[in-house]
Order: C-alpha cells, then structure tokens, then sequence
C-alpha cells in the first residue's frame, strides 16, 4: 500500500500531459461566442449593390438562415466562396454582412466571384460586427426562425463542415415551430 | 555640449513605451483620455490575442478604442464601459480573467500546488525522522571496533 505513493508522481504527470493534450489542441483564435441563443444584435446597414436595399436584423428571420460576415480584402472567404454559392444554388438562405470594408469594393467582389447572398449589408465602420463579437472574417451566424443566433461558425465553411455540423442544425431549426 | 546632451535627456524622458494609440483617436479631455488608456491596457485584442487594443495596431483593435472612447464620453463608468465589450466578445477580452468556477484552476493552482508540494515535504521529513533511529549501545559498540581496526 506504501508502495502506492510512488506511483503519485507519474498519475501527476499523466493528468499534466492529458490536460496539455487537451489544451494545447485548442485552436485558440476560436473563441467562444457570447451570442448564443440570444437574439441579433439591432442593424440597419446601407447596401453593397447598387440599387438594392441593405441589410437590417429584423430582416433576419422567418426561416433558418445563415448570416455570413465576409470582407473583400479577405482571404479565406474566397476560399469559402464556392460553398457560399453552391449553398444558395441549393436554396439555402444566406445574408451576408460586409465587414471594415468599402461598400464598392464588396460590390465588385461579388461581381468577380458571384453573389450567393439574399441580402447585404455593408459595415464599414464594424460597428454591426463587433455587436456580435466578431474577431476576424469569415464568420457565420446560424439565425433560427425567431431570429436568435444558435450557432457560430468561425473561419471558412468547408463541405465537410455543411454537412456534418450545419446541415443537421439547419435541419433541426426548421422542425422547430 | 552640455545643452545638447540636455536635450537628448529630455527627449529620452518624454518617450514613453510605444502604443497603437493614434492621435487621432485621442480625446480632448485628459482625464477621460487617462481612463480610457488605463481600460485599454487591460484588454485583449481578439486578432492578436497577446496584445491589449491599446497596443495592437490591427483595424479591429483600433475600432474597440474608439468605441469605448465613445462609452466614456457618453458617460459610462469605468466598469459599465468594460462590461460593454465583454457582453460581445466575453470574458477572454479580459487580460486579467476574473475569478469563477472556469477559472479557479488558474487563479488557485499556484496555491494548491504550494500547499501540496509543503504536505508532500513534512511527509518525507517525518518519514526520515523515523526511519533512522539513534543507534543502539551494540551498534555503537561494533562501530568503535571497526573504527579501532587497522584492517581495511
């Protein structure tokens, strides 16, 4: 039973390296959103196209949608580009929110790569964005049908992610009354 | 010479440590000024997540500095400005976390392994205490043998 003490140190430092496993295997720039569950923040940004109507929170309900945060000068969205648009091909609603940006380089963007977007809005001044904590671009808001925010992608959509992750909850939020 | 050498001495006395802080983002009154530096320095920009916004010179970073200027100017104590930002971007803004139950690991750990590590010292202590006790009058007596021994 004495015996039993020596082991002490090496059960220490296996708890030592699983919590560092755990920890360390975080991806830190992943932060947990505060917005869960609770409803959008108040917008009413001016539009990105010409001749359209802008984005305002109250626009965003009805059905489950997808609220994507996007930016011209960003990298990664272009690389989420293609999923964006074989999503609305798919007739997935999406609602993007163009952020620190200028409104008539958004613009161009979307005519370059496409426009997979219902609604923009455009957020030069971040003001929008930062009402719902976002830290960097892209970043997607799952929106349910009463408009509160139930899920918060950060970084790219990948296939892998629609179909694992977002898929099923947009599913789920829409058997929700 | 000496005017010179003056001159560098004051210059060198006046540079503070650089900041992010760009003039103009900077308030009129000082004393509002003062407190939004201090709030600044205590959090954490969530681009470069080791940086405090008043340090960072990322877009976002410099937009949290003008809105909380704003609170301040709008009359928001210290505390209801802070609040302000953790509601949208939570409690890792903080670079001082506060003290809760996903945090008393941290905050206590330093103690609970001092404590430890101390229990663990007065056991090993005692422990050598008992184990070597004074030597028997036969012990003492064999010891003074072989010490009297030429032999080796």
């Amino acid at each position: 039973m004495r015996r039993l003490i020596f082991l002490l140190p090496i059960v220490l430092f296996a708890a030592v390296v699983a919590a560092f496993v755990v920890g360390l295997g975080r991806d830190p720039s992943k932060l947990p959103s505060t917005m869960i569950d609770k409803p959008l923040p108040v917008f009413d940004l001016p539009p990105v196209r010409a001749g359209d109507t802008g984005l305002k929170s109250a626009d965003i309900q009805g059905e489950p949608r997808l609220l994507n945060v996007f930016a011209s000068w960003c990298v990664s969205c272009r690389v989420e580009h293609p999923v964006l648009l074989a999503l609305k091909a798919r007739g997935v609603p999406i609602d993007g929110l163009d952020w620190m940006d200028r409104a008539d380089a958004a613009s161009a963007y979307l005519v370059a790569n496409g426009d997979p977007y219902a609604r923009v809005g455009n957020d030069q001044p971040g003001r929008a964005g930062i009402d719902l904590g976002v830290a960097g671009v892209p970043e997607t808001f799952i929106v349910d049908r009463r408009g509160r925010v139930r899920y918060k992608q950060i970084g790219p959509i990948s296939p892998d992610d629609w179909t694992h992750v977002i898929a099923p909850l947009m599913d789920r939020l829409r058997a929700e009354s | 010479m000496r005017r010179f050498a003056a001159l560098i001495g004051a210059v060198m006395l006046a540079a503070g440590p650089a900041h992010a802080v760009l003039p103009d983002e900077q308030l009129k009154d000082p004393r509002l000024e003062s407190r939004a530096r201090a709030i600044g320095s205590e959090l954490r920009c969530v681009v470069c997540q080791n940086q405090t916004i008043d340090d960072s010179d990322a877009e976002l970073a410099r937009n949290l500095r003008i809105l909380l200027r704003e609170r301040l100017v709008a009359g928001d104590s210290d505390q209801q400005a802070i609040a302000y930002i953790v509601q949208r971007y939570g409690n890792f803004v903080l670079m001082k976390p506060p003290l809760n139950e996903e945090t008393w690991l941290l905050w206590l750990g330093p103690l609970i392994v001092l404590i430890g590590g101390g229990i663990a010292v007065g056991v090993y202590w005692r422990g050598r205490a008992r184990a070597l006790p004074p030597l028997s009058d036969e012990e003492r007596a064999g010891l003074e043998r072989v010490g009297r021994s030429d032999e080796i």
